[in-house]
Protein backbone atom coordinates (compact mmCIF):
# COMPACT_ATOMS: atom_id res chain seq x y z
CA UNK A 1 0.00 0.00 0.00
CA UNK A 2 1.14 3.64 -0.91
CA UNK A 3 0.01 6.98 -0.40
CA UNK A 4 -2.13 8.51 -2.83
CA UNK A 5 0.65 10.67 -3.65
CA UNK A 6 3.55 7.82 -4.09
CA UNK A 7 0.96 6.39 -6.63
CA UNK A 8 0.15 9.60 -8.55
CA UNK A 9 -3.20 9.51 -8.06
CA UNK A 10 -5.11 12.44 -9.31
CA UNK A 11 -7.14 12.05 -5.60
CA UNK A 12 -3.62 13.23 -4.16
CA UNK A 13 -4.79 16.74 -4.98
CA UNK A 14 -7.04 18.73 -2.51
CA UNK A 15 -9.25 20.35 -5.07
CA UNK A 16 -10.35 17.39 -6.84
CA UNK A 17 -11.62 15.75 -3.94
CA UNK A 18 -13.62 19.27 -3.07
CA UNK A 19 -15.05 19.06 -6.77
CA UNK A 20 -16.06 15.19 -6.42
CA UNK A 21 -17.67 15.92 -3.21
CA UNK A 22 -19.08 18.95 -4.14
CA UNK A 23 -20.31 17.80 -7.78
CA UNK A 24 -20.59 14.33 -7.43
CA UNK A 25 -18.10 12.02 -10.11
CA UNK A 26 -19.94 10.31 -13.36
CA UNK A 27 -23.62 9.94 -12.75
CA UNK A 28 -23.56 10.28 -8.73
CA UNK A 29 -26.30 11.78 -7.14
CA UNK A 30 -25.03 15.59 -6.10
CA UNK A 31 -25.19 15.85 -2.63
CA UNK A 32 -27.44 18.92 -0.72
CA UNK A 33 -25.21 21.68 0.28
CA UNK A 34 -23.65 21.34 4.04
CA UNK A 35 -23.99 25.03 4.17
CA UNK A 36 -28.16 24.51 3.48
CA UNK A 37 -28.29 22.45 5.97
CA UNK A 38 -26.40 24.18 8.41
CA UNK A 39 -28.55 27.41 7.30
CA UNK A 40 -32.00 25.23 8.15
CA UNK A 41 -30.82 24.83 11.94
CA UNK A 42 -29.74 28.37 11.82
CA UNK A 43 -26.02 28.13 12.60
CA UNK A 44 -24.66 30.05 9.41
CA UNK A 45 -22.21 31.51 9.30
CA UNK A 46 -20.42 28.87 11.26
CA UNK A 47 -18.38 30.35 14.03
CA UNK A 48 -16.09 29.45 17.15
CA UNK A 49 -17.69 29.51 20.56
CA UNK A 50 -14.61 29.26 22.63
CA UNK A 51 -11.48 28.38 21.00
CA UNK A 52 -9.03 26.38 23.49
CA UNK A 53 -8.02 23.61 21.42
CA UNK A 54 -4.66 24.00 19.58
CA UNK A 55 -3.89 21.04 17.45
CA UNK A 56 -0.56 20.63 15.18
CA UNK A 57 0.29 18.45 12.53
CA UNK A 58 3.71 18.34 13.18
CA UNK A 59 4.30 16.38 9.53
CA UNK A 60 2.57 13.87 7.20
CA UNK A 61 5.34 11.39 7.83
CA UNK A 62 4.17 7.56 9.02
CA UNK A 63 5.18 4.51 9.24
CA UNK A 64 1.99 3.13 8.43
CA UNK A 65 -0.27 3.39 5.37
CA UNK A 66 -4.00 2.85 6.72
CA UNK A 67 -6.42 2.33 3.82
CA UNK A 68 -8.90 5.05 5.63
CA UNK A 69 -5.72 7.75 6.10
CA UNK A 70 -7.14 11.53 6.10
CA UNK A 71 -4.00 13.22 5.73
CA UNK A 72 -2.67 10.47 2.90
CA UNK A 73 0.00 10.38 5.24
CA UNK A 74 3.04 7.00 4.85
CA UNK A 75 6.78 6.61 4.69
CA UNK A 76 6.70 8.50 1.71
CA UNK A 77 5.70 11.39 3.02
CA UNK A 78 8.56 14.43 3.50
CA UNK A 79 6.14 16.46 5.06
CA UNK A 80 7.83 17.56 8.57
CA UNK A 81 7.28 20.67 10.74
CA UNK A 82 10.53 22.87 11.29
CA UNK A 83 11.88 23.91 15.19
CA UNK A 84 11.50 27.29 13.59
CA UNK A 85 7.27 26.32 12.93
CA UNK A 86 7.32 24.71 16.63
CA UNK A 87 8.87 27.44 18.18
CA UNK A 88 6.29 30.09 16.71
CA UNK A 89 3.59 27.41 17.86
CA UNK A 90 5.47 27.81 21.39
CA UNK A 91 5.62 31.69 21.42
CA UNK A 92 1.56 31.22 20.70
CA UNK A 93 0.91 29.44 23.26
CA UNK A 94 3.06 31.52 25.65
CA UNK A 95 0.86 34.35 24.84
CA UNK A 96 -2.41 32.98 24.61
CA UNK A 97 -3.05 31.27 28.08
CA UNK A 98 -6.83 29.98 26.67
CA UNK A 99 -5.03 27.62 24.58
CA UNK A 100 -5.06 25.27 27.53
CA UNK A 101 -4.66 21.87 25.34
CA UNK A 102 -2.52 21.30 22.79
CA UNK A 103 -3.06 17.98 20.65
CA UNK A 104 -0.43 16.44 18.52
CA UNK A 105 -1.05 15.04 15.56
CA UNK A 106 0.60 13.75 12.01
CA UNK A 107 1.47 11.30 10.46
CA UNK A 108 2.97 9.16 13.10
CA UNK A 109 3.40 12.91 15.44
CA UNK A 110 6.45 10.95 17.28
CA UNK A 111 8.64 10.52 13.71
CA UNK A 112 9.61 14.23 13.45
CA UNK A 113 12.80 14.36 15.01
CA UNK A 114 11.95 17.50 17.01
CA UNK A 115 8.90 15.91 18.57
CA UNK A 116 10.16 15.51 21.78
CA UNK A 117 11.72 18.58 22.40
CA UNK A 118 8.44 20.28 21.30
CA UNK A 119 6.38 18.24 23.57
CA UNK A 120 9.02 19.23 26.84
CA UNK A 121 8.37 22.60 26.02
CA UNK A 122 4.70 22.88 25.93
CA UNK A 123 4.78 21.26 28.98
CA UNK A 124 7.24 24.22 30.31
CA UNK A 125 3.69 26.48 29.16
CA UNK A 126 1.83 24.15 31.48
CA UNK A 127 -0.58 22.87 29.11
CA UNK A 128 -2.40 19.56 28.81
CA UNK A 129 -0.64 17.34 25.70
CA UNK A 130 -2.53 15.37 23.88
CA UNK A 131 -0.25 12.69 21.20
CA UNK A 132 -2.10 10.59 18.81
CA UNK A 133 0.38 7.72 19.14
CA UNK A 134 -0.43 4.78 16.59
CA UNK A 135 1.05 2.17 19.02
CA UNK A 136 2.68 0.48 16.51
CA UNK A 137 5.07 3.33 15.88
CA UNK A 138 6.73 2.13 19.70
CA UNK A 139 7.97 -1.10 18.31
CA UNK A 140 9.25 0.11 14.92
CA UNK A 141 12.48 1.07 16.06
CA UNK A 142 14.55 0.75 19.40
CA UNK A 143 14.70 4.15 19.43
CA UNK A 144 11.00 4.43 20.20
CA UNK A 145 10.64 1.51 23.08
CA UNK A 146 11.11 4.10 25.59
CA UNK A 147 8.21 6.55 24.55
CA UNK A 148 5.71 4.99 27.00
CA UNK A 149 8.37 6.18 29.60
CA UNK A 150 8.53 9.56 27.80
CA UNK A 151 4.91 10.17 27.72
CA UNK A 152 4.40 9.22 31.41
CA UNK A 153 7.34 11.40 32.26
CA UNK A 154 5.45 14.18 30.85
CA UNK A 155 2.20 13.57 31.72
CA UNK A 156 1.03 13.25 27.84
CA UNK A 157 -3.02 11.75 27.32
CA UNK A 158 -2.64 9.12 24.89
CA UNK A 159 -5.12 8.41 22.31
CA UNK A 160 -4.54 5.47 20.17
CA UNK A 161 -6.21 4.08 16.93
CA UNK A 162 -7.26 0.65 17.22
CA UNK A 163 -10.09 -0.22 14.70
CA UNK A 164 -11.29 -2.91 16.15
CA UNK A 165 -10.20 -5.95 18.97
CA UNK A 166 -9.98 -8.46 16.49
CA UNK A 167 -6.99 -8.82 13.95
CA UNK A 168 -8.36 -9.27 10.95
CA UNK A 169 -10.63 -6.28 10.94
CA UNK A 170 -7.73 -4.18 12.32
CA UNK A 171 -5.04 -5.36 9.54
CA UNK A 172 -7.12 -5.25 6.68
CA UNK A 173 -7.58 -1.60 7.57
CA UNK A 174 -4.28 -0.72 9.01
CA UNK A 175 -2.02 -3.03 7.44
CA UNK A 176 -0.94 -6.49 8.12
CA UNK A 177 0.80 -7.02 11.05
CA UNK A 178 -0.47 -3.85 12.79
CA UNK A 179 -2.74 -5.52 15.67
CA UNK A 180 -0.04 -7.68 16.80
CA UNK A 181 2.51 -4.43 17.60
CA UNK A 182 -0.79 -2.64 18.38
CA UNK A 183 -1.61 -4.93 21.13
CA UNK A 184 2.39 -4.83 22.18
CA UNK A 185 2.13 -1.17 22.53
CA UNK A 186 -0.73 -0.79 24.46
CA UNK A 187 0.59 -3.74 26.61
CA UNK A 188 3.86 -1.36 27.14
CA UNK A 189 1.52 1.46 27.81
CA UNK A 190 0.24 -0.74 30.69
CA UNK A 191 3.08 -1.74 31.96
CA UNK A 192 4.09 1.71 32.90
CA UNK A 193 0.52 2.78 34.10
CA UNK A 194 -1.25 4.19 31.20
CA UNK A 195 -4.76 3.30 31.29
CA UNK A 196 -4.64 2.30 35.18
CA UNK A 197 -6.83 3.09 37.21
CA UNK A 198 -5.40 5.91 40.14
CA UNK A 199 -2.37 7.14 38.10
CA UNK A 200 -3.42 9.81 35.81
CA UNK A 201 -2.01 8.65 32.89
CA UNK A 202 -5.13 8.68 30.61
CA UNK A 203 -4.86 6.11 27.69
CA UNK A 204 -8.09 6.28 25.22
CA UNK A 205 -8.31 4.32 22.30
CA UNK A 206 -10.01 5.17 19.18
CA UNK A 207 -12.92 3.12 17.30
CA UNK A 208 -13.35 4.16 13.19
CA UNK A 209 -15.64 1.86 11.05
CA UNK A 210 -13.42 -0.60 8.99
CA UNK A 211 -15.79 -0.25 5.77
CA UNK A 212 -18.65 2.02 4.61
CA UNK A 213 -20.74 2.40 7.01
CA UNK A 214 -21.29 4.47 10.32
CA UNK A 215 -20.15 3.84 14.06
CA UNK A 216 -22.07 2.68 16.96
CA UNK A 217 -23.01 4.20 20.04
CA UNK A 218 -19.82 4.78 21.74
CA UNK A 219 -21.02 3.53 25.12
CA UNK A 220 -22.09 -0.09 24.51
CA UNK A 221 -18.80 0.01 21.86
CA UNK A 222 -16.87 0.72 24.72
CA UNK A 223 -18.15 -1.85 27.32
CA UNK A 224 -17.46 -4.29 24.54
CA UNK A 225 -13.68 -3.27 23.61
CA UNK A 226 -12.75 -3.36 27.34
CA UNK A 227 -14.30 -6.70 28.08
CA UNK A 228 -12.62 -8.12 25.12
CA UNK A 229 -9.42 -6.44 25.45
CA UNK A 230 -9.15 -7.58 29.22
CA UNK A 231 -9.92 -11.06 28.81
CA UNK A 232 -7.94 -11.95 25.73
CA UNK A 233 -4.61 -9.41 26.15
CA UNK A 234 -4.83 -8.27 30.00
CA UNK A 235 -5.21 -4.82 28.27
CA UNK A 236 -6.99 -2.10 30.12
CA UNK A 237 -8.02 1.37 28.99
CA UNK A 238 -9.73 4.56 29.89
CA UNK A 239 -12.13 5.71 27.27
CA UNK A 240 -13.13 5.16 23.74
CA UNK A 241 -13.75 7.50 21.32
CA UNK A 242 -16.46 6.18 18.34
CA UNK A 243 -15.15 8.27 15.08
CA UNK A 244 -16.94 8.67 11.57
CA UNK A 245 -14.75 7.90 8.66
CA UNK A 246 -14.00 11.37 6.57
CA UNK A 247 -14.79 11.11 3.25
CA UNK A 248 -11.46 12.31 2.03
CA UNK A 249 -8.28 11.40 1.14
CA UNK A 250 -7.67 7.53 1.11
CA UNK A 251 -10.81 6.94 2.65
CA UNK A 252 -12.45 8.99 -0.26
CA UNK A 253 -10.41 6.91 -2.81
CA UNK A 254 -11.57 3.87 -0.97
CA UNK A 255 -15.33 4.63 -1.59
CA UNK A 256 -15.31 5.25 -4.76
CA UNK A 257 -13.21 2.29 -5.89
CA UNK A 258 -15.17 -0.12 -3.86
CA UNK A 259 -18.39 0.94 -5.41
CA UNK A 260 -19.61 2.56 -1.79
CA UNK A 261 -19.24 6.77 -2.08
CA UNK A 262 -23.00 7.46 -3.25
CA UNK A 263 -24.03 5.16 -0.60
CA UNK A 264 -21.87 6.34 2.20
CA UNK A 265 -22.57 9.95 1.32
CA UNK A 266 -26.55 9.04 1.02
CA UNK A 267 -25.85 7.54 4.72
CA UNK A 268 -23.83 10.56 5.80
CA UNK A 269 -26.44 13.22 4.86
CA UNK A 270 -29.59 10.91 5.87
CA UNK A 271 -28.38 11.24 9.52
CA UNK A 272 -27.48 14.64 9.25
CA UNK A 273 -28.10 15.46 13.18
CA UNK A 274 -28.44 19.54 14.50
CA UNK A 275 -27.14 18.88 18.07
CA UNK A 276 -24.09 17.34 16.17
CA UNK A 277 -23.45 20.06 14.38
CA UNK A 278 -23.81 22.95 17.09
CA UNK A 279 -21.07 20.75 19.11
CA UNK A 280 -18.80 20.55 16.05
CA UNK A 281 -14.79 20.66 16.76
CA UNK A 282 -13.76 23.65 14.90
CA UNK A 283 -15.90 25.55 16.84
CA UNK A 284 -12.96 25.59 19.54
CA UNK A 285 -10.44 23.95 18.02
CA UNK A 286 -7.23 25.50 15.61
CA UNK A 287 -5.31 23.24 13.67
CA UNK A 288 -1.67 24.17 12.23
CA UNK A 289 -0.14 22.56 9.21
CA UNK A 290 3.21 21.51 9.03
CA UNK A 291 4.31 24.57 7.17
CA UNK A 292 2.40 26.85 9.73
CA UNK A 293 -0.39 27.87 7.98
CA UNK A 294 -4.07 28.04 10.14
CA UNK A 295 -7.26 25.96 9.41
CA UNK A 296 -10.69 25.25 10.91
CA UNK A 297 -9.78 21.48 11.49
CA UNK A 298 -7.71 18.55 10.38
CA UNK A 299 -9.68 18.02 7.62
CA UNK A 300 -9.77 21.32 6.24
CA UNK A 301 -5.94 21.41 6.44
CA UNK A 302 -5.44 18.31 4.02
CA UNK A 303 -7.97 19.56 1.65
CA UNK A 304 -6.09 22.99 1.75
CA UNK A 305 -8.72 25.16 2.77
CA UNK A 306 -7.09 27.71 5.17
CA UNK A 307 -9.19 29.71 7.76
CA UNK A 308 -11.11 32.77 6.69
CA UNK A 309 -9.28 35.38 8.64
CA UNK A 310 -6.99 38.21 8.42
CA UNK A 311 -4.56 35.67 10.50
CA UNK A 312 -3.29 33.30 8.35
CA UNK A 313 -0.19 31.78 9.26
CA UNK A 314 1.35 31.31 12.90
CA UNK A 315 3.86 34.19 12.11
CA UNK A 316 0.29 36.33 12.24
CA UNK A 317 -1.32 34.37 14.95
CA UNK A 318 -4.18 36.86 16.32
CA UNK A 319 -6.90 35.23 18.81
CA UNK A 320 -8.84 37.61 18.47
CA UNK A 321 -9.19 38.04 15.12
CA UNK A 322 -9.90 33.79 14.85
CA UNK A 323 -12.12 34.06 17.37
CA UNK A 324 -14.65 36.42 14.98
CA UNK A 325 -13.89 34.52 11.50
CA UNK A 326 -16.44 31.72 10.32
CA UNK A 327 -15.39 28.65 9.92
CA UNK A 328 -14.83 27.36 6.80
CA UNK A 329 -17.19 24.81 5.75
CA UNK A 330 -18.23 22.32 2.84
CA UNK A 331 -19.12 19.08 1.79
CA UNK A 332 -17.09 16.69 3.94
CA UNK A 333 -18.54 18.32 6.86
CA UNK A 334 -21.16 16.17 6.85
CA UNK A 335 -18.86 13.46 8.50
CA UNK A 336 -18.84 15.40 11.37
CA UNK A 337 -22.83 16.08 12.05
CA UNK A 338 -23.80 11.98 11.66
CA UNK A 339 -25.67 10.64 14.60
CA UNK A 340 -23.80 11.28 17.70
CA UNK A 341 -21.67 13.59 15.43
CA UNK A 342 -17.77 12.73 15.64
CA UNK A 343 -15.06 14.37 16.55
CA UNK A 344 -11.09 13.92 17.47
CA UNK A 345 -12.60 13.37 21.09
CA UNK A 346 -15.29 11.22 19.77
CA UNK A 347 -19.30 11.43 19.96
CA UNK A 348 -20.14 15.05 20.61
CA UNK A 349 -23.72 14.84 21.27
CA UNK B 1 -45.74 -7.01 -11.59
CA UNK B 2 -41.94 -7.82 -11.12
CA UNK B 3 -40.96 -12.04 -12.14
CA UNK B 4 -39.50 -12.92 -9.27
CA UNK B 5 -39.71 -12.68 -5.63
CA UNK B 6 -37.15 -11.03 -3.64
CA UNK B 7 -35.46 -7.78 -4.42
CA UNK B 8 -33.01 -6.20 -2.59
CA UNK B 9 -34.53 -2.89 -3.37
CA UNK B 10 -37.54 -3.49 -1.82
CA UNK B 11 -36.27 -3.68 1.65
CA UNK B 12 -35.98 0.22 1.14
CA UNK B 13 -39.77 0.69 -0.16
CA UNK B 14 -40.09 -1.17 3.47
CA UNK B 15 -42.11 2.04 5.11
CA UNK B 16 -44.23 1.97 2.45
CA UNK B 17 -46.62 -0.79 3.21
CA UNK B 18 -48.43 2.33 5.07
CA UNK B 19 -49.75 3.14 1.85
CA UNK B 20 -51.88 0.48 1.54
CA UNK B 21 -53.57 0.30 5.42
CA UNK B 22 -52.10 3.64 7.10
CA UNK B 23 -53.24 3.04 10.34
CA UNK B 24 -52.24 -0.44 11.08
CA UNK B 25 -48.80 0.19 9.45
CA UNK B 26 -47.86 3.54 11.07
CA UNK B 27 -48.63 1.30 14.69
CA UNK B 28 -46.31 -1.58 13.20
CA UNK B 29 -43.37 0.76 13.23
CA UNK B 30 -44.02 2.49 16.61
CA UNK B 31 -43.69 -0.73 17.81
CA UNK B 32 -41.13 -1.93 15.98
CA UNK B 33 -39.08 1.01 16.66
CA UNK B 34 -40.15 0.71 20.65
CA UNK B 35 -38.46 -3.06 20.83
CA UNK B 36 -35.60 -1.96 19.43
CA UNK B 37 -34.97 1.02 21.53
CA UNK B 38 -32.10 0.71 24.28
CA UNK B 39 -34.04 -0.57 27.36
CA UNK B 40 -33.23 -3.87 29.77
CA UNK B 41 -31.65 -5.17 26.65
CA UNK B 42 -29.45 -2.83 24.84
CA UNK B 43 -30.09 -2.09 21.12
CA UNK B 44 -26.68 -3.43 20.20
CA UNK B 45 -27.91 -7.42 21.81
CA UNK B 46 -31.19 -6.89 20.46
CA UNK B 47 -29.32 -6.31 16.49
CA UNK B 48 -27.66 -9.89 17.42
CA UNK B 49 -30.93 -11.52 18.39
CA UNK B 50 -32.75 -9.79 15.32
CA UNK B 51 -29.80 -11.35 13.24
CA UNK B 52 -30.81 -14.78 14.58
CA UNK B 53 -34.41 -14.69 14.30
CA UNK B 54 -33.98 -13.06 10.55
CA UNK B 55 -31.74 -16.54 9.60
CA UNK B 56 -34.20 -18.34 11.11
CA UNK B 57 -37.56 -17.09 9.60
CA UNK B 58 -35.32 -16.77 6.35
CA UNK B 59 -36.37 -13.60 5.56
CA UNK B 60 -33.81 -12.11 3.34
CA UNK B 61 -34.17 -8.48 3.70
CA UNK B 62 -34.08 -9.07 7.74
CA UNK B 63 -30.44 -10.70 6.92
CA UNK B 64 -29.87 -8.16 4.74
CA UNK B 65 -30.77 -5.64 7.17
CA UNK B 66 -28.92 -6.87 10.65
CA UNK B 67 -26.24 -8.27 8.94
CA UNK B 68 -25.24 -4.38 8.21
CA UNK B 69 -26.56 -3.14 11.62
CA UNK B 70 -24.90 -5.91 13.84
CA UNK B 71 -21.51 -5.77 11.82
CA UNK B 72 -22.06 -1.65 12.28
CA UNK B 73 -22.73 -2.23 15.94
CA UNK B 74 -18.90 -3.72 16.35
CA UNK B 75 -20.03 -7.88 16.50
CA UNK B 76 -17.33 -9.64 14.89
CA UNK B 77 -17.63 -12.04 12.24
CA UNK B 78 -17.12 -14.64 15.16
CA UNK B 79 -19.94 -13.47 17.05
CA UNK B 80 -22.37 -13.29 14.17
CA UNK B 81 -21.67 -16.56 13.35
CA UNK B 82 -22.68 -17.73 16.47
CA UNK B 83 -25.58 -16.27 16.20
CA UNK B 84 -26.64 -17.87 13.08
CA UNK B 85 -25.52 -21.10 14.61
CA UNK B 86 -28.02 -20.59 17.50
CA UNK B 87 -30.64 -19.82 15.37
CA UNK B 88 -30.04 -23.37 13.23
CA UNK B 89 -29.72 -24.87 16.16
CA UNK B 90 -32.86 -23.99 18.04
CA UNK B 91 -34.50 -24.63 14.01
CA UNK B 92 -32.55 -28.00 14.00
CA UNK B 93 -33.99 -29.23 17.52
CA UNK B 94 -37.17 -27.79 16.87
CA UNK B 95 -37.57 -29.80 14.09
CA UNK B 96 -35.70 -32.60 16.12
CA UNK B 97 -37.87 -32.75 19.39
CA UNK B 98 -40.70 -33.49 17.35
CA UNK B 99 -39.41 -37.14 16.69
CA UNK B 100 -40.71 -37.58 20.24
CA UNK B 101 -44.36 -37.07 18.70
CA UNK B 102 -43.65 -39.62 15.66
CA UNK B 103 -42.01 -42.20 18.46
CA UNK B 104 -44.84 -42.30 20.45
CA UNK B 105 -46.89 -41.98 16.99
CA UNK B 106 -45.20 -45.05 16.08
CA UNK B 107 -45.88 -46.43 19.85
CA UNK B 108 -49.15 -46.26 19.66
CA UNK B 109 -49.92 -48.26 16.29
CA UNK B 110 -46.94 -50.64 16.38
CA UNK B 111 -47.71 -54.19 17.97
S1 LIG C 1 -4.33 6.88 9.93
FE1 LIG C 1 -2.72 7.53 11.33
S2 LIG C 1 -1.41 5.73 11.55
FE2 LIG C 1 -2.65 5.43 9.73
S3 LIG C 1 -1.41 6.21 8.02
FE3 LIG C 1 -2.74 7.88 8.72
S4 LIG C 1 -1.52 9.00 10.18
FE4 LIG C 1 -0.55 7.00 9.93
S1 LIG D 1 -14.86 19.02 8.78
FE1 LIG D 1 -13.82 20.56 10.01
S2 LIG D 1 -14.82 22.45 9.45
FE2 LIG D 1 -16.17 20.81 8.83
S3 LIG D 1 -17.54 20.51 10.56
FE3 LIG D 1 -15.86 19.07 10.77
S4 LIG D 1 -14.43 20.09 12.09
FE4 LIG D 1 -15.81 21.67 11.29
Amino acid sequence: MKSLKAQGSNLADALTQVDILEHGYGDSFKLVPFQEKLQNVGLLPLRPTNINIFQVNVGKMCNQVCKHCHVDAGPDRKEIMTIETMQQCLDVLAANPQLNVVDLTGGAPEMNPNFRWFVQEIRKLDRHVIVRCNLTIILANKKYHDLPQFYKEHKIEVVSSLPFYTQDRTDRQRGNGVFEDSIKGLQMLNEVGYGIEGTGLTLNLVYNPAGAFLPPSQTALEAEYKQALMERYNIRFNQLFVITNMPISRYLDYLLQTGNYDKYMEKLTNAFNPAAAANVMCRSTLSIGWDGYIYDCDFNQMLEMKVDASSRHISAFDLAALQQRPIVINQHCFGCTAGSGSSCGGAVT
Amino acid sequence: MSNHYYNATDLGKFGNITDFQKEAGEKFFAWYGEVFKDSALSAREKSLIALAVAHAVQCPYCIDAYSSDAYEKGYSEEQMMEAVHVAAAIRGGASLVHGVQMMNKVKEIAM
